[in-house]
């Protein structure tokens, strides 16, 4: 009874709430889509991630997951479902880029680190002095020829702060150590080469005194790898592949995969045809988390080369899975892989959020990840063992996860064959998800998911192997899946594994997203809407409209002053919207790998342009 | 429909067929041999200082331009060579789209060809003893025809391939720039 009255309760403050919003909101609103809530948020015990990566907050952003456990929640509670109405800009600053700016700003004691794409330079601004002025700028001047060898537009996922040190990527395939006071360089490593087509566009994670790095060229035939670079001097400790022997993949006496389909010696080449492992794919462009109890970093491996599977005949190890390696030596403790044999480009390289969750009488130690193929996974992180894995899109080119044997279960009239072109494939390349990190927040137990909604036609053909251009064989054209919207906004429930409430989103959403300890989620559309929902209910309650369409990922922190500030780089592009700032023609579905044909409209409705915005409440 | 209609249209249809044919390529069985060299100096710019014209048109063009056995070799180089992958069929992705009229090194065809050969600097490779000449230029024949310069008489009613996309005969021109593109 007293649950009911609350319940009545807070349903008329919300309506307080919103007739306030509609009377003092001046910005036009566009009709914006409503959440559909589908279940109420469980009163019990919820998931919560492991004290040890997620400290107690400081008001810094120090590394794109905000901690080890890659959560991106801030601590910080001043802007609330009820004053967020009144957040205003505090200040901008132009990137003096074009390209999809995926990266968050860093923010450290009083300075913001800002790393754009190509040609990735390197700003600090100086919090402490008002519009914050730009105190220094590192260019990199990585090779111009690498933007040929990209293939999804030319982009960076972010700087990493550690020791006074900013340490970043760039896409011409170096690491670069830079003096977080002075701007000088101190020192720089090339590992990637772009004669074979290899970049490096993700961020870097620093843990005990190493830089972890992993490369990119899955679609030029690249075989893929993670490596660990020496956090003074830059120097090589070790460097792990994800294909070919043991040895090259650091798996030795301790590797301990939880099903027999991971078990078996070199099975990096056993699983591929003759020599196929050299340009395997199974590249580490994604996100890389740590869990300083186990001492093991979790880092997921990208889709096999060439797309056409009827090339590489095999379950192609170690692609298109997830590898736990001890932090000190990169040898491999488990790896599951989440579609063997891969069909799609479905990549395994989304977040692994380090979690506890209840189970039976205590908690277990599990990382959450919303897969590409459309599961949302629930690892045990000791092990690997699947404990759950459930849809949360759209899925007909799979029918589950057996969790005895951990296998993906295809869908037989779905396999790309040879002469024909397979129709309606759900999820499309891209996935249910791309690149684009969740938000995991404490305070409620969800984890917020900002994803898409893709179907495609896919023809396969035979495609030759030449180094420095792509290695595809796969023809392919991208259209929105059931219900029309390409985008989705999606809390989920890790511990009940059910959707609590999403938000349709016209357009693809490709923006990662942030929870805060004062109830609210934000992330960005592609046509330029910064927004801030309600944690709880899914509403929106309030909204900026950039001046370019926002993929970056938006962070909070404590400026000088002591007030809360929200921060986001707009600059459309990415994958999804290459079709503006590559300046592709519409009338080709496939162009952009078939990206493009989902986004024909998108050049109607953002341009391209990098553009930091500041946010925070009035005094 | 009125039967004085119907047959203007047919003889328009014949008109357009009888040019369309004059149109077509000459095999060129036994042309005079021509020198085995893609015009390396052929420069990307428009601008000569000091002289009012850019330099003659390669003679070799008119063995390749609008030609169909150029266009259709070209073609299935095209996607062998792995071009496809970055340009897709001429809307782009990792590289620039061909289909369009913006030509960032020259739209002849012998600045077309010599981009093959010799590479361009933000990523386009070279191809130069990578492929024979008469290959760089076919291709450069395919990479003209995306334009929807030559007649669509000279280009392949078919993809080469297994393809999701559509025939070039049946690429819309020009591109549509209102709202109704963006209906899916």
């Amino acid at each position: 009874m007293r649950r009911v009255s609350s319940v009545v309760a807070s349903i008329g403050l919300l309506c307080v709430a919103s007739a306030a919003l509609l009377s003092c909101n001046k910005n036009p609103e566009p009709p914006s889509p409503q959440p559909q809530t589908y279940a109420p948020i469980s009163a019990g015990a919820h998931a919560v991630p492991p004290a040890a990566a997620a400290p107690a907050e400081d008001g810094n952003w120090t590394m794109p997951g905000k901690n080890y456990a890659s959560t991106r929640f801030s601590g910080l509670n001043q802007v609330t479902p009820a004053n967020v109405r009144n957040l205003a800009l505090s200040f901008t600053f132009s990137t003096a880029t074009t390209k999809g700016f995926e990266a968050p700003p860093l923010v450290v004691n009083g300075t913001m680190y800002i790393i754009t794409p190509f040609p990735n330079i390197l700003y600090a601004l100086d919090l402490t002095r008002p519009g914050a002025p730009a105190k220094w700028t590192f260019k990199p001047n990585p090779a111009a020829a690498s933007q040929g060898v990209a293939c999804c537009d030319v982009v960076n996922r972010g700087a990493v702060y550690d020791d006074g040190k900013i340490f970043f990527n760039t896409l011409d395939g170096q690491t670069f150590a830079v003096d977080a006071n002075s701007g000088q360089k101190v020192w720089s490593t090339q590992l990637g080469d772009i004669q074979k087509g290899e970049t490096i566009t993700m961020a870097p994670l620093v843990a005990e005194g190493k830089v972890l790095v992993g490369n990119s060229g899955g679609e030029m035939g690249v075989r893929g790898w993670v490596a660990a670079l020496d956090e003074g001097s830059g120097k090589l400790v070790w460097k792990a592949y994800s294909t070919g022997p043991d040895m090259d993949v650091l798996i030795g006496p301790d590797f301990h995969p939880f099903y027999s389909m991971d078990r078996g010696a070199d099975l990096g080449v056993k699983s591929w045809p003759p020599d196929a492992w050299k340009i395997g794919g199974g590249n580490v462009w994604g996100w890389i988390s740590y869990d300083p109890e186990l001492h093991m970093i979790y880092h997921g491996t990208g889709n096999p080369g060439p797309w056409n599977p009827d090339q590489r005949p095999g379950e192609n190890k170690w692609t298109t899975g997830v590898f736990a390696r001890d932090v000190d030596t990169g040898k491999a403790r488990w790896f599951y892989q989440a579609s063997p044999h891969d069909l799609f480009d479905h990549d395994n390289v989304n977040e692994l959020i380090l979690a506890d969750i209840p189970w039976g009488n205590g908690r277990r130690p599990v990382l959450l990840h919303p897969g590409r193929n459309g599961y949302f996974y629930v690892f045990d992180r000791r092990t690997g063992q699947v404990l759950s894995a459930t849809p949360y899109g759209y899925i007909n080119s799979s029918k589950g996860v057996d969790l005895r044997t951990g296998r993906l279960v295809p869908a037989e009239d779905k396999m790309p064959k040879a002469g024909r072109v397979t129709r309606d494939i759900c999820p499309a390349s891209p996935g249910a998800k791309d690149w684009n990190p969740s938000a995991f927040s404490p305070v409620t137990g969800l984890v917020y998911i900002p994803h898409i909604n893709l179907c495609q036609d896919e023809g396969n053909m035979e495609a030759n192997y030449i180094s420095g251009t792509p290695y595809l064989g796969a023809d392919v054209k991208m259209y929105a899946g059931p219900g029309g919207n390409r985008g989705v906004f999606t809390a989920w429930d890790p511990v009940n594994r059910r959707k609590v409430w999403e938000i349709k989103e016209d357009l693809p959403l490709w923006s990662p997203a942030l929870a805060t300890a004062g109830g609210l989620v934000f992330y960005g559309t592609m046509d330029g809407w910064f927004k801030a929902i309600d944690a709880r209910t899914g509403k929106l309650l309030w909204q900026f409209k950039a001046g370019s369409g926002i993929i970056g990922q938006p962070i909070s922190y404590r400026g000088p002053d002591g007030r809360q500030y929200i921060a986001v780089v707009a600059g459309v592009g990415g994958w999804a919207g290459a079709i503006v700032v590559a300046d592709m023609d519409r009338r080709d579905p496939t162009g952009a790998l078939g990206f493009a044909n989902a986004v024909k409209d998108l050049p109607m409705k953002t341009t391209a342009g990098g553009m930091l915005y500041v946010f925070t409440l009035p005094r | 429909m009125s039967s004085r209609f119907r047959a203007s249209l047919l003889v328009l249809g014949a008109g357009a067929l009888a040019l369309a044919a004059c149109d077509r390529e000459e095999h060129h069985s036994r042309a005079k041999p021509i020198g085995e060299t893609v015009p390396a100096g052929m420069s990307p710019s428009t601008i000569f200082p000091g002289s009012s014209s850019q330099p003659p048109l390669d003679p070799r063009a008119e063995l390749y331009d609008t030609n169909a056995n150029a266009i259709s070799r070209g073609q299935q180089l095209y996607n062998w060579m792995n071009c496809v992958g970055c340009h897709s069929h001429g809307g782009g992705g990792m590289g620039p789209a061909l289909m369009d009229d913006q030509w960032r090194y020259g739209s002849r065809i012998d600045q077309v060809a010599a981009t093959i050969a010799e590479g361009r600097p933000n990523g386009m490779p070279a191809w130069r003893g990578k492929l024979t000449e008469a290959q760089i230029w076919d291709l450069a024949a395919y990479v003209s025809s995306l334009s929807g310069l030559p007649s669509k008489d000279a280009v392949s009613s078919r993809a080469e391939s297994m393809s999701a996309g559509t025939p070039q005969t049946l690429t819309p021109h020009p591109d549509t720039t209102n709202s109704d593109a963006a209906k899916q």
